[in-house]
């Protein structure tokens, strides 16, 4: 299995060593233009852009392609943002997985299911990870970020976050930053109902990470991922402290609540179903984006130690 | 989009998944008509997205004309778990001999479709028994499978043989129609061993309507959703007098939370979308302004890339034009936060640091005013 941390940052002694190289899918789009500033802002390494029928140009300093493969041929970028319209998701995607791309980062709102479950089984065919779609993205603060998070509310810690929600994982980034626990990678699975990487599988691949004291799991209502992850933590026996959030508790059964994912069935996909799974887990939840840095620091000094 | 019974049974017939005749209207003169060609007796029943139907009298058998002019217009007037009656549905009686449960549904966590199937139909799904459940990837499900799963069912002769078509049209009907949820209960079982779908329920994945302009027909918003949803927007209406707007579900989601635990009633939940500019924002007060009931608006923005005085510029826009006449009670992260508040000092609008603030501000400003 590709290592997460590997793709994103490489080895100690690797010449790109956290200078990993990056290409942007749809890098001449208003959405896309906007957000390949900010991330070169912050250090991110972007090598090339994609736009079909723009190859040969460039975007800034930036050469543009008209597909991933003369891209990845031309850079040896394994990482890929992808920036396109939802309706031409499912394009990009295949040429990026057959491309060679191992990390595709999937920003798109609104891909009709089947078709990210069409990528999600070509990357497995192709040993490959998709965050998303409908995802931020992963920050690691301090080195780089692949996705369109502000910078502000991050600072390089190691405290791993994972979040269903864009919005909510800034707001309880920022928290924790505030009361100094910074972060050490920030992942967005995304808010639709199939997720490339889910909250189990995202946590399963930062977990070992060598320089994680805690992790933080932000979710919403909607299907069983909290339920599935507290029962891994309780299978997997980890022993690091995790500190939930749940957003959703007073929607009500059978809307949809903005995201794709966030909408309860009876008592499939409930607070209450995801709640008291946690409690099993030891997991406590918070009632309010705020309290997470507070739950944390019952269970962690501020040198990162166990209590 | 959640397709009501009479539209997921159009589905069913076009698939040749058998139904029992039945008639849609929405007024009494047409089901007088329909009453008409169907004859007595019959079953009424009222056309909404929500489950629990019969337990709420908005099914009810119907044997003769007068009974026809009491129930019509009763189930036409039902709100159940505050879902409203769209339509009638007028469908002769089924000789019952046993309700069977089948569905396919998007399995979330194995990311393939999934069958659900019991010989104990009927009750809603949470208490169905004796589950049998087969997850079948992405494409449809081949005879085999279905073969199985009527076997594993007890299933006999014509039946087992019917419930195998259905079963195989009914995923042809995900596959094509990309939908999260299929599913027929009751599936009864005549006295004759064949069998039909009683009831059916059907929801097509939103993202993919793009693909599916033969579907439309079936599309039904309010005026409000539709123009919501030309801005990008996510806007669902609920019982209260706070408007809650933010950028990001998860956020407004979290803001609607805190509005209840501080004993506060949420009018609607108003996802602006990820990014936040002064357009938006005041498409979202027009939006707002269209709702009688509310008092107040509680806004939660985390701005982050977005500067806070873009916002601000639409809140004192929409104060001009006189489309906002109620309090605002903003949180606004981001830049130029200071320069936002001086721009909206002496306006209906109230900045805050934090969110708790703005919502304890809200919900004790417009308690008051009742």
């Amino acid at each position: 299995m590709v290592d997460l941390f590997e793709l994103l940052i490489g080895k100690e002694g690797d010449a790109d060593y956290k200078k990993k190289p990056v290409i942007i899918q749809g890098i001449t789009g208003k959405f896309g233009s906007f957000h390949t500033q900010q991330m070169l802002a912050y250090g991110t390494n972007i090598v090339a852009g994609v736009t079909p029928g723009k190859g040969g140009q460039k975007f800034e300093q930036t050469p543009i392609y008209n597909t991933v493969k003369e891209a990845v041929d031309a850079t040896g970028a394994k990482i890929s943002v992808v920036f396109v319209p939802a309706k031409f998701f499912l394009e990009a995607a295949i040429d990026a997985l057959e491309a060679g791309i191992k990390l595709l980062i999937a920003i798109p709102e609104h891909v009709p299911i089947r078709d990210s479950m069409k990528t999600i089984e070509l990357a497995k065919k192709k040993d490959a990870i998709v965050i998303g779609p409908n995802t931020p993205g992963i920050i690691i603060p301090g080195v780089m970020k692949i996705g369109i998070m502000p910078a502000s509310p991050f600072k390089p810690g190691r405290i791993a976050v994972l979040s269903r929600s864009g919005t909510l994982m800034y707001e309880v980034s920022y928290n924790l930053s505030l009361a100094n626990f910074g972060q050490s990678v920030c992942l967005g699975i995304g808010g639709d109902p199939i997720n490339g990487t889910p909250v189990i599988e995202a946590f399963d691949r930062i977990r070992n990470g060598a320089n994680i004291d805690g992790v933080v799991v932000v979710g919403e209502i909607g299907g069983d991922a909290e339920e599935m992850l507290a029962q891994h933590i309780i299978d997997t026996k980890f022993d690091k402290p995790v500190v939930a959030y749940i957003a959703g508790r007073a929607a009500p059964k059978e809307k949809r609540m903005g995201h794709a994912g966030a909408i309860i069935y009876g008592n499939y996909g409930s607070s209450e179903s995801k709640v008291s799974m946690y409690a099993k887990a030891n997991v406590p939840v918070a009632k309010r984006p705020a309290e997470v840095a507070m739950l944390l620091a019952g269970k962690l000094d501020i040198k990162g130690r166990i209590k | 989009m959640r397709l009501l019974e009479y539209q997921a049974k159009t589905l069913f017939a076009e698939y040749g998944i058998p139904i029992p005749k039945g008639l849609t209207s929405t007024e009494i003169e047409q089901g007088r008509k329909d009453a008409a060609v169907l004859g007595f007796p019959f079953v009424i029943k009222a056309q909404m997205a929500v489950g629990g139907r019969g337990k709420a009298g908005a099914i009810q058998k119907c044997q003769n004309a007068d009974e026809f002019e009491l129930k019509y217009p009763e189930i036409m007037q039902k709100v159940v778990k505050g879902e409203k009656t769209k339509a009638i549905l007028l469908e002769k009686m089924a000789d019952i001999k046993k309700e069977l449960y089948l569905s396919l549904f998007l399995n979330r966590g194995k990311r393939c479709y999934t069958i659900i199937a019991s010989a104990d139909g009927g009750v809603e799904i949470e208490s169905v028994k004796n589950q049998i459940i087969r997850e079948v990837g992405l494409g449809d499900v081949d005879a085999k499978t279905a073969e199985e799963v009527a076997h594993t069912m007890c299933l006999k002769d014509k039946s087992a043989a019917d419930f195998v078509d259905i079963l195989q049209k009914l995923s042809k009907i995900t596959t094509e129609k990309e939908a999260e949820l299929a599913e027929i209960n009751p599936l009864a079982i005549l006295g004759d061993g064949s069998v039909v779908a009683l009831d059916g329920k059907v929801i097509i994945d939103d993202n993919a309507m793009f693909r599916h302009d033969e579907l439309r027909r079936f599309q039904e918003v309010s005026d409000l959703e539709e123009r919501a949803e030309k801005s990008g927007f996510s806007l669902v209406e609920l019982e209260g007098n706070i408007a809650v707007v933010g950028n990001g579900a998860g956020l407004v989601m979290s803001s609607l939370d805190m509005l209840s635990d501080h004993g506060g009633k949420p009018a609607c939940f108003l996802d602006v979308g990820g990014g936040a500019t002064t357009d938006t924002v005041y498409e979202a007060l027009t939006l707002i302004s269209k709702m009688k009931k509310v008092k107040g608006i509680l806004v939660n923005l985390y701005g982050g890339i977005v500067k806070t005085t873009t916002v601000a510029t639409a809140f004192i826009k929409a104060y001009e034009d006189k489309v906002l006449d109620v309090p605002v009670f903003a949180r606004m992260s981001g830049a130029e936060a200071d320069k936002s508040k001086e721009m909206l000092k002496g306006s209906r609008t109230k900045m805050f640091d934090t969110v708790e603030e703005a919502i304890n501000a809200a919900v004790m400003e417009v308690n008051k005013i009742g």
